[in-house]
């Protein structure tokens, strides 16, 4: 793998590619990312998305890509990723288009998608080895419907369908895990606070073929609970807590790309979200606070330095 | 000319080959799966130029088939009865995209109870999709409306995806004489793809299926896609026309035969339709006015040649192999919606037949015929009908008789334990 082009903030993207005004929530984390990544991935890109908050960003006659979009449903983008890689993929071996005329493909799904109902499309691209670029932008819950629980919400979250005193009473699967176990040519977890790791792992994804498999967490002021202007700050705080690892999978390989030299305690995450609240107030829910912090400790336990 | 021994699934793997298709998204389902083993076939010896994908469903092959349209390819595509329905949010949506290519339903009726055999409920589940669709009866008809509906899908005044239906079984498995027609010939009738500004190019930024916000323009792009399948009436003559000069063979938007001086019809669509066609010709040789219209497009539906073919007639039955739970015969609705306030319309009498593979013997044909000149003397049409014998409730009944015995065995604790 050739060095990396970004050394440091300094040399991060300058302009910025995706148009502004569109109708996301003011602070949303999961724009912030596709800001990021969209600078590194330019304008020779097809964006294929599913159902979900991103789906409002293209909406007749305006879109803030400068590529191209299509929308598809909400199970089944990465197998529209399959038909446009294969159509392009088809016209150049024929001769209908130059080398020039091609384009990256690029699965946008938030995480009720990816997590859920587009799992087998995803699982099935995978398989066939699908030449393309896969984005979630995980805010844990199903979000564009108002913050139900979806299969990436955290064990004890508030959700729209789970406000009792424990909260969501299930677990965040690893997404990461079920697709490395796939065998992908690369699979990471990023988040727009974290800009420079960021622009390093999809400036790697950019040069790979294959499937390459990208999952943002992305703070959500409004499914979270949270002041807008927050969203940066909190997502460093996921990092630096633990909960949210910056990592990345190749040839076999988990390697962490930013371990937290002391982590903060958890619950300096929790309380800056009103999804957790219920975790300090009216009284402080020990046994919660620390299960959830014994489940981030084992997982650091087990990377290694 | 080439004539060939062909199955209904193998007619349908021809036209997709004749047409020169790029692409192929494929998922298996019985009793479709011979069209696209058929077409892996030439794919893997070269004898097609054509990209082959197994999705790991069908709603992900839809979704592929449509993203590749949209981005400039040919595209074929088959499946069948419960693979239709898996896929059938994407049959909804992707006909908005306005991206042509040709599905093939090979039918089949529909769980619950599963089964293998073939009724209608099925495609006419996908009947207010926005595919266009056409039915065939025989095998030859398969391949040449396979290489139509790509005509009819590409051109510009319609812009729409074409189903092209035969019956499972009936059809899929059964060999005809099938004349393949020249390459060349086919490529005077069918140019190359034009994506007509249509496709991803990294030169021409381009959004597709955006959503809208507001009735104003969600109502603009519905209607707008109902004109065009409206349009696809007068586009399909056209096309039909020169598809009988170029290969001799007609196929009109409804087929009728030996109307025109019958006083009593049978509507059918499908390959059942040729039982009936032969029952006609019993009934016309003991002497009874009788005809068969068989509407090959069912979306568009050709109305106003319904209307020609049955105004005048004195009683028509619709056969439907298929039920609308609640309501009856689909056809049926399908037909009185376009007779309804016509001169000189027909009584209309409704039967249901033919569900899940259940044949109809010719004496069942000649016994709605009967029912039709009582109707038509008494002024009157009786209540709708299943076409079911005493023989098959016996058996039915026996089948059940069974059952009760297994049952009350088990819970004596006798069973075979």
């Amino acid at each position: 793998m050739a060095e990396s082009a970004f050394k440091n903030m300094k040399s991060l993207p300058s302009s910025h590619l995706l148009g502004t005004g569109t109708p996301m929530c003011a602070g949303c984390g999961g724009l912030e990312a596709l800001h990021e990544i969209y600078d590194i991935l330019g304008e020779k890109t097809v964006f294929v998305n599913a159902a979900g908050c991103m789906t409002l960003l293209s909406v007749y006659p305006f879109t803030p890509f400068r590529g191209g979009w299509l929308y598809t449903a909400m199970a089944s983008a990465p197998a529209g990723a399959q038909g446009v890689r294969d159509a392009l993929d088809i016209l150049r071996a024929k001769g209908r288009i130059s080398a020039d005329e091609d384009m990256q493909v690029v699965v946008l799904t938030g995480d009720g998608s990816a997590y859920g109902m587009g799992l087998s499309a995803t699982s099935g691209a995978m398989e066939r080895d699908l030449d393309f670029l896969y984005i979630c932008y995980d805010n844990e819950g199903y979000g564009n419907t108002g913050q139900q629980a979806s299969g990436a919400t955290p064990h004890a979250a508030r959700t729209a369908t789970s406000k009792g005193p424990q909260g969501y009473p299930g677990f965040k699967k690893s997404l990461f895990d079920i697709w490395a176990a796939h065998r992908p040519a690369y699979v990471a977890t990023v988040i727009g606070a974290e800009p420079l790791d960021l622009a390093r792992k999809i400036e790697k994804a950019k040069s790979m073929k294959g499937p390459r498999m990208i999952i943002a967490l992305s703070p959500c002021p409004t499914g979270w609970d949270f002041d807008p202007r927050e969203t940066a700050t909190i997502g460093k705080l996921a990092v630096k807590s633990g909960v949210w690892p910056l990592k990345e999978y190749m040839d076999g390989q988990v390697v962490h790309t930013k371990v937290p030299r002391e982590r903060i305690a958890v619950e300096e995450y929790l309380k800056t979200q009103g999804r957790f609240r219920h975790l300090f107030e009216p009284e402080r829910n020990e046994a919660l606070l620390a299960e959830i912090q014994a489940r981030v400790d084992h997982y650091w336990e087990n990377v290694g330095p | 000319m080439n004539r060939q021994l062909l199955t209904g699934n193998g007619a349908a793997a021809w036209g997709a080959r004749l047409a020169e298709a790029d692409y192929i998204p494929a998922f298996p389902i019985t009793p479709q799966t011979e069209i696209i083993e058929t077409l892996a076939a030439w794919c893997d010896r070269d004898e097609m130029d054509a990209r082959m994908v197994t999705l790991e469903s069908e709603h992900s092959m839809i979704t592929a088939a449509a993203a590749a349209a949209a981005t400039g390819v040919r595209v074929f595509s088959a499946t069948s009865s419960q693979g239709l329905l898996y896929g059938m949010e994407m049959l909804y949506t992707v006909s908005g995209w306005r991206a042509p290519f040709v599905l093939v339903n090979v039918s089949r009726g529909l769980a619950s109870p599963i089964t293998l055999e073939p009724d209608h409920n099925d495609i006419l589940a996908a009947r207010d999709s926005g595919f266009l669709q056409i039915h065939c009866a025989t095998c030859q008809e398969v391949l040449d409306s396979t290489l139509m509906a790509y005509r009819l899908a590409e051109d510009a005044r319609v812009r729409l995806p074409v189903i092209v239906n035969l019956d499972g079984f009936y059809l899929s498995f059964t060999r005809e004489p099938v004349a393949l027609p020249e390459q060349e010939l086919v490529r005077q009738f069918l140019p190359p793809f034009d994506t007509q500004g249509q496709q991803f190019r990294a030169s021409s930024p381009e959004s597709q299926a955006v959503a809208v916000l507001g009735g104003g323009p969600y109502s603009y792009f519905r209607y707008e896609t109902h004109l065009a399948a409206q349009q696809a009436l007068t586009v399909y003559d056209e096309i039909a026309a020169e598809f009988n000069t170029l290969f001799g063979r007609e196929h009109g938007a409804l087929e009728a035969y030996r109307c025109n001086d019958a006083e009593y019809c049978f509507v059918m669509m499908g390959s059942f339709a040729t039982k009936a066609k032969a029952a006609v010709d019993r009934l016309r040789e003991a002497g009874w006015p009788v005809g068969l219209v068989r509407p090959r497009l069912l979306r568009p539906l050709p109305v106003d040649a319904l209307r020609k073919a049955l105004c005048g007639k004195r009683a028509v039955a619709v056969i439907d192999q298929n039920l609308s739970m609640g309501m009856g015969g689909v056809l049926h609705s399908e037909v009185a919606m376009a007779l309804y306030g016509q001169v000189e319309a027909p009584l209309l009498v409704s039967f249901v037949g033919g569900l899940g593979g259940r044949d109809i013997a010719a004496n069942e044909f000649y016994e709605m015929a009967k029912v039709l000149r009582e109707a038509a003397e008494q002024g009157k049409s009786p209540p709708p009908r299943l076409l079911y014998t005493q023989n098959e409730l016996r058996e039915v009944r026996k089948l059940q008789a069974i059952a009760q015995v297994e049952r009350a065995e088990l819970k004596e604790g006798k069973g075979n334990g």
